[in-house]
């Protein structure tokens, strides 16, 4: 309780101290956005109108507290590039609320495959005594883990897409309209988006694996006439996966970040795309939530990880 | 069937293939500075969408561009970009690494507590983070990732220096009255090389990965000069009337990275057979 209590304060100052870092990060950026919505030519007066009405006139220290204030209540600012119309600015929630779920989506799909496909075969691979399905595995996964994913989506996309016309590239169809039909599409970005992982985790559960055969209690399962698959699947199993949960939180992390590229490969109206684009048309309010957002996600998933890891493991916990 | 399992368990084999697999790459990237089979600006309506043959050995884009040339342009270009960034962050991570290593103390303890934080973030979100600062093109690409990938070397350095702060040639070189700054990098430095190898490759790696992926997504190096992410861009637009556009582009990504990925491992393996 007290490591939770400890735990949880830590979170929260990590969480102050990258809202802070997001703010100033955007202080320092060169350029007036006063005359980057008004133009070179607007008078001084209506300069100096629209820094009062953006509050741009107050110190530093009061405006992160306002604008972290907004954002704890819900309210993200406007962007500067969208509007709803010619009167009314479009505020960065609404723009990024119905983009957030498809890159959810998109990486929680990703991560059922990893889970799903790279712990069987790490298991496999640590059991196989075949040398020669070694060796194709070990190629096989070193080379997969050298594909960038943007480029694992292009192939993906010739693959499925163009050859066997399984889905029509650049066809998404929104959550809302019909939703197995966006998951049946999302399959294919999560693919290109789960393969280098599913290498990388395999490899490394299988490298957690044969360690562990190493260990006594693993001679002792099996003196007490335990057979190899009982061994490998109750025993070796448990202990060898606590380090690929580690592993796996940050395998989240990756994902997070992985979707932002393959996002831009299938088409997809995710935060990923919306970001690049913020970036590129430097609409700072929308690239400031973004990145707060990830990161945020980001250390949550590793405070997650960190609480998960002791409920896994209660050795950790008593020392 | 078991002389190929016994043939790639064989610590060598991955150093040799690395190594003529980058070797070729670079080759290439530094021969396109000089000459390449057709100019790579140059356009041929007659000869647009060519699939790959004897005259063009990659085939011809939209434009009547001869791939292979371009692709050769492009690795120049990664190549260029990569060894920049890795020079930046292996240089800083040195410089950071020895100082907080050797000397310790409270400095140690806040550089340590950062470089974790950057450490355990995505590499590419952080790069976009400083582009969105500094605005898109090849310079900052370089800038960026190179200030996201030093703390990577400052780790691996720091703890090669606090491991030998203490060994008894060093001890000796203290009484003897050597300077720090000498003791730093001239008694220790050339001593953890063997060690810093290993992820100066791995950082080529990580670098070509995220200058491609940034040139893909349009905010790493811009047209006409051509580099295999925004080249490989391009191509998906003409994905299945040119497939060899893309597979062309995409592949050599893939060639340069397992080059250095079998490099890297062949070093460690190399280290560990002599411990």
């Amino acid at each position: 309780m007290k490591y939770l209590v400890k735990k949880i304060i830590t979170l929260i100052m990590t969480l102050f101290l990258v809202s802070v870092l997001a703010f100033l990060a955007f202080q320092i950026i060169p350029g007036d956005v006063v005359t980057s919505i008004l133009g070179t030519e607007a008078t001084p007066e209506r300069e100096e109108a629209l820094r009062k009405e953006l509050g741009l006139d107050l110190p530093p220290v009061v405006r992160y507290f306002s604008w972290a204030g907004n954002v704890l209540k819900g309210d993200f600012g406007n962007s500067y590039r969208f509007s709803k119309n010619m009167n009314q600015m479009m505020p960065v929630a609404e723009l990024i609320g119905d983009k957030l779920p498809v890159t959810l989506l998109l990486a929680a799909i990703s991560m059922v495959l990893i889970a799903v496909i790279a712990i069987p075969l790490g298991v496999f691979w640590a059991r196989s005594k075949n040398r020669f399905l070694d060796a194709v595995l070990s190629m096989g996964t070193q080379t997969a883990m050298a594909v960038p994913s943007f480029f694992l989506g292009v192939l993906v996309t010739y693959l499925f897409g163009i050859l066997l016309k399984w889905f029509s590239p650049g066809g998404y169809v929104s959550y809302k309209e019909d939703f197995w039909g966006c998951i049946s599409y999302l399959l294919f970005p999560a693919i290109s988006v789960a393969i280098p992982k599913i290498a990388m985790t395999a490899r490394f559960l299988r490298n957690s694996m044969l360690t562990e055969n190493g260990a006594d209690y693993v001679r002792t399962a099996y003196s007490k006439g335990a057979s190899e698959r009982r061994v490998a699947y109750f025993h070796v199993l448990r202990n060898a996966m606590m380090p690929v949960v580690t592993f796996l939180g940050m395998i989240i992390a990756e994902i997070v970040a992985g979707s932002i590229v393959v996002e831009q490969v299938f088409g997809l109206p995710g935060i990923g795309k919306l970001l690049i684009s913020s970036i590129s048309t430097r609409d700072f309010p929308v690239v400031e939530i973004l990145i707060l957002y990830i990161t945020f996600v980001v250390i949550f998933v590793y405070f997650l990880v960190d609480v998960l890891y002791r409920v896994i493991d209660p050795r950790i916990s008593n020392k | 069937m078991k002389k190929i399992g016994a043939w790639f368990r064989d610590q060598n084999a991955y150093f040799l293939v690395g190594l003529a697999m980058t070797g070729l790459a670079v080759m290439l990237g530094i021969l396109s500075f000089f000459w390449t089979p057709y100019g790579t600006t140059a356009m041929s309506a007659a000869e647009r969408f060519h699939g790959p043959s004897l005259r063009h050995i990659f085939g011809t884009d939209n434009f009547g561009r001869d791939i292979f040339s371009r692709v050769m342009q492009g690795i120049g270009t990664t190549v260029i970009v990569s060894s920049l960034i890795v020079l930046i962050s292996a240089g800083a991570g040195i410089l950071i690494g020895a100082i907080t290593g050797y000397f310790g103390g409270l400095l140690d303890e806040v550089i340590m507590r950062v470089t974790d934080a950057i450490n355990s973030f995505p590499s590419i979100l952080l790069a976009l983070v400083v582009i969105s600062i500094l605005g898109r093109g090849k310079q900052n690409v370089i800038f960026s990732l190179g200030i996201v990938f030093t703390p990577s070397y400052v780790r691996i350095v720091r703890s090669e220096f606090i491991r030998l702060r203490d060994a008894d040639y060093i001890m000796r070189a203290r009484l003897m009255g050597v300077k720090k700054l000498r003791i730093l990098f001239v008694h220790i430095l050339p001593n953890i090389f063997s060690v810093f190898w290993v992820s100066v490759t791995i950082g080529f790696n990580n670098a070509i990965l995220a200058e491609s992926g940034m040139s893909y997504l349009g905010i790493g190096v811009q047209h006409p000069e051509a580099s295999l992410g925004n080249m490989l861009s391009d191509a998906q637009g003409y994905l299945g009337r040119a497939p060899w556009y893309a597979l062309s582009s995409g592949l050599t990504i893939v060639w340069i990275v397992l080059g250095f990925a079998l490099l890297s491992e062949g070093i460690r393996r190399k280290q560990e057979g002599r411990k």
